[in-house]
């Protein structure tokens, strides 16, 4: 079971139920459940999704997920009339390494996923929501679906829902592993029993999405956040972060800190607070040598670049991204060869390899870092790999091959003199990978 | 009443299947999780695990075989009856997953995808499990173990021996 800790700079919104049983139906009720929705449907027919609407840009939220796109917006791109049914889709489908924060949401707060699920719905005029966990979450899956089962047994899903006359269902399922599935239209695919490959944009989701319906499709995080935002205005909630990153994040801090956790901090948080004191610094009183700081597809950050807001616009001015919140903190004593190489193990094994820049790309860089680890490097390879990398760069479908790129590229030029150093001191070694392991002979 | 002859299913993952095509906007929805209770029940997605899901769903086995083999969870062959699951992505890594890895490799005898000879464990290096903050983390079948040491691996590989070990399904 994840252990739950805290620190007296949290603002507790989204964790504010955590470790006090809210999965059981009561103790959510007891602590302000589907009160939001509630008070959404008390607006009228009339005005509710314009209220919601209003009420989430007002707050200034941006998806959790790791694109940072206004969410209050991306509901008002549903058009109003449609011939097919409309869909809101809760992306919980957490995959990207360093992340984990929407297991603990589900862990905890399966309601408030629920209840936001609802109130997407009202916003855009659906009637059936799902919610997608990855694979890898079945226990998560069986108290989300407990919780749904309890929300229909208290009339709160199903038809005439809190007597809006309006009907609203959720299905619930997981996925069978696959990374890829978390972007947007892979999971779509994938939810209507297909490959989970990407699928060409425009139209995007909000036009044609799920079974060719208008789909608003979300990060469980952000679903969850919206029931709060309602209850305490949009305003509030956007006074709780920065400039034009309204409210407060879930964030995971592992690798070498001394309390690595979720923590929930303010939008803008400086991200050296958050390592040394939230999360209790560097381990065993060793040095930082670098920070990834939103899950791995986000380019590393040195020492002296870390005294900066965690929010979309600070980071992005910072040359790296907020990504998925999952800061991962590297000690001095990491080897940024190996772990270059480890994250593009992962990109490349995740690959759906449906567009040729990233299947290829992807491979070729684990072949040359593989071969530069194990001994067999030229300090030419260092500007392969940074071709590679650049030449993958917004030249697919889905994001896959730039989150492969992007920390790629950061290694390669933020440690530059690591890698020719370690190319230099590894001469003697006989290449562990041959000539054969380069042309493809797998 | 089913549509289809169950000849593989227990009658309660009939009843099950049964249910589930009839919940989608569009039966072919119903897929993946079926491959997923499927394997779970019988231990892997065999050929008459295709066979009938097909039939059920309305499929070609072409069909499910071409999205069967895009997951990394699903497999054709038996796995042990407990799937030792080592993450040894960078939050795992940087805390020891290799370690970890290692350790189980030893214990058990055996290598990634390996199944001991008796049939109990079967073990996998695997990509991120979403437990970064809990590292090192491994899964036995679906079930999450945490903040491990070798020491602590110990314990539970002989929990799931005893068949004392959690087994979510």
């Amino acid at each position: 079971m994840p252990t739950l800790v805290s620190h007296p700079d949290e603002v507790k919104v989204l964790s504010r139920r955590f470790g006090q049983g809210a999965a059981d139906i009561d103790k959510y009720l007891e602590l302000d459940g589907y009160k939001a929705v509630q008070k959404a449907i008390a607006q009228g027919p009339e005005n509710m999704a314009a209220w919601i609407i209003d009420t989430m840009k007002a707050s200034g939220l941006r998806g959790r997920g790791g694109a940072g796109f206004p969410t209050g917006l991306k509901w008002s791109f549903v058009p109003k009339q449609s011939d097919k049914p409309k869909y809101v889709l809760v992306n919980g489908d957490e995959s990207e390494p360093g992340t984990c924060k929407d297991h603990v949401l589900f862990l905890h707060d399966p309601h408030a996923v629920i209840e936001g699920t609802m109130i997407a719905g009202l916003a855009i005029g659906s009637k059936l929501g799902f919610i997608y966990l990855r694979g890898e979450y079945r226990y998560l899956l069986k108290i989300v679906e407990k919780a749904v089962a309890d929300a229909y047994a208290k009339g709160f899903l199903g038809k005439n829902i809190f007597g809006s006359g309006i009907d609203f269902d959720i299905i619930t399922q997981t996925g069978a592993g696959a990374y890829e599935v978390g972007e947007e239209s892979a999971l779509m695919e994938s939810l209507e029993g297909k490959r989970g490959v990407p699928r060409i944009k425009p139209p995007f989701p909000a036009v044609v999405g799920l079974y060719g319906g208008p789909t608003v499709i979300n990060n469980a995080e952000t679903i969850a956040s919206a029931p709060h935002i309602l209850l305490m205005g949009g305003e509030a909630y956007a006074k709780l972060g920065s400039e034009r990153n309204g409210g407060t994040r879930l964030f995971g801090i592992s690798g070498h800190v001394e309390r690595p956790g979720i923590y929930e901090l303010p939008m803008g948080y400086n991200l050296k607070k958050a390592i040394y004191e939230v999360a209790g610094g560097i381990k065993d009183g060793k040095k930082l040598k670098a920070v990834v700081p939103g899950g791995s597809s986000c380019p590393v950050l040195l020492p002296e670049e870390i005294d900066v807001g965690l929010d979309f616009d600070q980071m992005g001015k910072a040359g790296t991204m907020l990504g998925s919140g999952g800061i991962v903190v590297l000690d001095e004593t990491v080897s940024i060869v190996e772990f270059a190489m480890r994250v593009i193990s992962f990109y490349q094994h995740e690959s759906c390899g449906w567009c040729i820049p990233c299947r290829e790309g992807t491979d070729w860089i684990k072949k040359t870092l593989t071969r530069v680890y194990a001994g067999g490097g030229v300090k030419k390879d260092i500007d392969s790999v940074q071709y590679l990398a650049e030449n993958m760069m917004g030249r697919t479908f889905c994001p896959l091959g730039d989150a492969a790129a992007m920390p790629t590229l950061g290694f390669v030029k933020k440690f530059r003199k690591e890698f020719e150093d370690y190319i230099e001191g590894h001469k003697a070694g006989t290449p562990v990978i041959t000539v054969q392991d380069l042309v493809g002979a797998h | 009443m089913s549509e289809v002859a169950n000849t593989i299913f227990s009658p309660e993952l009939a009843a099950r299947f049964d249910h589930l095509v009839t919940i989608y906007p569009m039966r072919r929805s119903a897929l993946v999780p079926m491959l997923l209770y499927a394997q779970d029940e019988i231990g892997y997605v065999s050929e008459a695990v295709i066979t009938e899901i097909a039939q059920r769903i309305g499929l070609l086995e072409l069909d499910v075989r071409n999205v069967l083999s895009y997951y990394s969870m699903l497999r054709t062959k038996p796995a042990g009856k407990y799937n030792v699951q080592v993450c040894t992505n960078i939050s795992c890594m940087l805390r020891g997953g290799y370690e970890i890895l290692d350790h189980c490799k030893a214990k058990l005898g055996i290598g990634h995808k390996g199944v001991t000879p008796d049939g109990v464990f079967s073990l996998e290096e695997v990509e991120c499990i979403g437990a970064c903050c809990w590292a090192p983390a491994m899964q036995v079948n679906y079930d999450f173990h945490e903040n491990l040491t070798p020491a602590k691996v110990d314990e539970i590989l002989e929990t799931y021996r005893n068949g004392q070990g959690k087994d979510v399904k």
